[in-house]
């Protein structure tokens, strides 16, 4: 509930600057569409890619990129979190009586990325119309898969965020898993080799929420179907053990004064 | 021009300073690269059709595009000055007795030669190494590879002359976040960052033809691997030059230009 004050005031407060938040969002946009365009040029020379179409890799991409606009939105208060410890603001939120996380989630709200998320939802919508044989329940887990998606992003966001408490060197490290993660997982996981594979879907559950259930919404999963139905579930799990390193990050702050 | 050029050391050493911060750029300037060879070898492999460029030409021009990034990326910009703009520290800038325009060229060819010298080494060297289908091909000989140094230089001149317009449009709209993104992504897609320029449909290719960006990031790296040779080579090397030579003539003048109507307020 104080969570929805928080973004009410953030929204508000972006609203002010009518015009530089329109550039913002255009400009996502854009930066969304030309990295479709170059998927779509590809599959114009080469055809398809390790046996999957293009409808269906729009499909991976649009719900991949969807949920990491999202987060993006959501998630603003950790990515910039070093920040807020830099300047010592983060004393504050310690002050007061209510979850650090939740203070640090309401404490950014980036309307511009709502641009990027546009423009998956539009690939979204395409996909979906190319793609024969939706269901109720496919249509569900794709719902699903995309809240997967952000609250694995979160996740993400949230130890990124975590970090920044012991040092400021490590942020790049997160940007490859964040951005370069997107990147990974706008394609079908099958192409790459069999190690990076398991490693986004192990250690950070990218497959999860994308890769196993499309194999279900493309009709590839066989009798698991069950199993792959299920699986974005787990990707909405990520987030404990990443809440357990924030308070783990929480407990050894050390205040850089202020 | 001595001037110019102690400032361009100046911010060359200053830049060297930060080799933290190098190597996470290593690291992820090895990652993209490594992912992007993947997608296109996926690729490479579902379709029987000749492809638009040899395998090994490909994973050369990925490896060049990342160990280059800082160079060929037009965003690399002076933060320092760019946020001098908008809070009217510009007016100490504005006090100097040189030409402003020179001034922050070569300030900006300093600042990318910097972070391009501590990046490029550590990924070429890990490029060279890899095993199997990713490893990074030699250059196309001798003269390939003259030509792909003498073409990278050039690049270093038209980029930041490129760049320069980013400061011109910071003066214009004080707060240019979104155009500013806008116009590096486009820049990017343009000269081939985002998807290889020779991947892409014919009849795009001769539109970009015509456009500065594929002169910064796609021709010396095809130079490397001997996909552009002969006349034709020292012909676009020619175009880059003219190129050069316009961009700088255009944007001294839209720098005058502007210089005359800012209005710094307070102080």
């Amino acid at each position: 509930m104080l969570y929805f004050k928080y973004i009410k005031m953030l929204l508000r407060s972006a609203m002010e600057y009518r015009a530089s938040f329109f550039m913002g969002g255009i400009g996502q946009f854009f930066v969304a569409f030309f990295s479709f365009a170059s998927m779509f040029l590809l599959f114009d020379r080469f055809g398809s890619i390790a046996g999957w179409s293009f409808a269906e890799a729009a499909l991976c991409f649009a719900v991949t990129n969807a949920a990491f606009g999202i987060s993006e939105c959501v998630g603003r208060g950790f990515d910039v979190f070093d920040r807020m410890v830099v300047s010592g603001e983060f004393d504050r939120v310690l002050l007061r009586p209510r979850g650090t996380a939740l203070q640090v989630l309401g404490s950014g709200f980036e309307l511009g990325r709502v641009g990027s998320v546009l423009q998956s939802l539009v690939v979204l919508g395409l996909a979906v119309s190319w793609l024969p044989g939706w269901s109720f329940p496919k249509a569900l887990i794709l719902g699903l898969m995309i809240l997967s998606g952000v609250a694995v992003f979160v996740g993400i966001f949230i130890v990124g965020g975590a970090l920044s408490f012991f040092t400021v060197e490590g942020l790049e490290a997160v940007n490859v898993v964040s951005y370069g993660g997107r990147q990974v997982a706008s394609y079908p996981l099958t192409i790459y080799p069999k190690w990076i594979v398991r490693f986004f879907s192990f250690i950070i559950p990218f497959g999860c929420f994308n890769y196993l259930p499309l194999l279900y919404l493309t009709g590839r999963a066989g009798g698991n179907a069950l199993l792959y139905m299920l699986t974005p579930l787990l990707g909405l799990l990520f987030l404990v053990p990443c809440l357990l390193v924030w308070r783990f990050g929480v407990r050894h702050y050390l205040s850089t004064g202020n | 021009m001595r001037i110019y050029f102690a400032l361009f050391k100046m911010r060359l050493i200053a830049g060297m300073q930060y080799r933290a911060a190098a190597w996470a750029g290593v690291v992820t300037q090895f990652f993209w690269g490594f992912m992007y060879i993947m997608i296109y070898r996926a690729f490479y492999a579902s379709s029987s059709a000749e492809p638009p460029m040899a395998w090994p030409q490909l994973v050369s021009y990925i490896w060049l595009q990342q160990a280059f990034f800082s160079l060929i990326f037009v965003g690399r910009l002076d933060g320092e000055l760019l946020s001098a703009i908008p809070n009217g520290l510009v007016a100490y800038e504005l006090c100097r007795p040189y030409d402003l325009f020179s001034f922050w060229y070569a300030r900006l060819l300093g600042l990318r030669l910097s972070a391009v010298l501590l990046r490029c080494l550590p990924v070429l060297v890990i490029a060279f190494l890899l095993p199997g289908d990713a490893r990074m091909a030699p250059p196309a000989g001798f003269w390939g590879l003259s030509l792909f140094a003498l073409s990278l230089l050039l690049s270093l001149l038209l980029v930041t002359a490129i760049a320069m317009f980013i400061y011109i449009l910071t003066f214009v709209t004080l707060s240019p976040g979104g155009a500013r993104l806008l116009i590096l992504t486009g820049a990017d897609f343009l000269q081939g960052s985002i998807l290889p320029i020779p991947l892409m449909p014919p009849w795009l290719q001769r539109i970009l033809d015509f456009l500065p960006f594929r002169y910064v990031a796609d021709l010396p790296f095809r130079l490397y691997s001997g996909n552009i040779a002969g006349s034709e080579a020292l012909f676009q090397i020619g175009v880059q030059v003219l190129w050069i030579a316009a961009l700088l003539f255009l944007g001294q003048i839209c720098f005058r230009r502007i210089l005359g109507r800012v209005v710094v307020q307070g102080g």
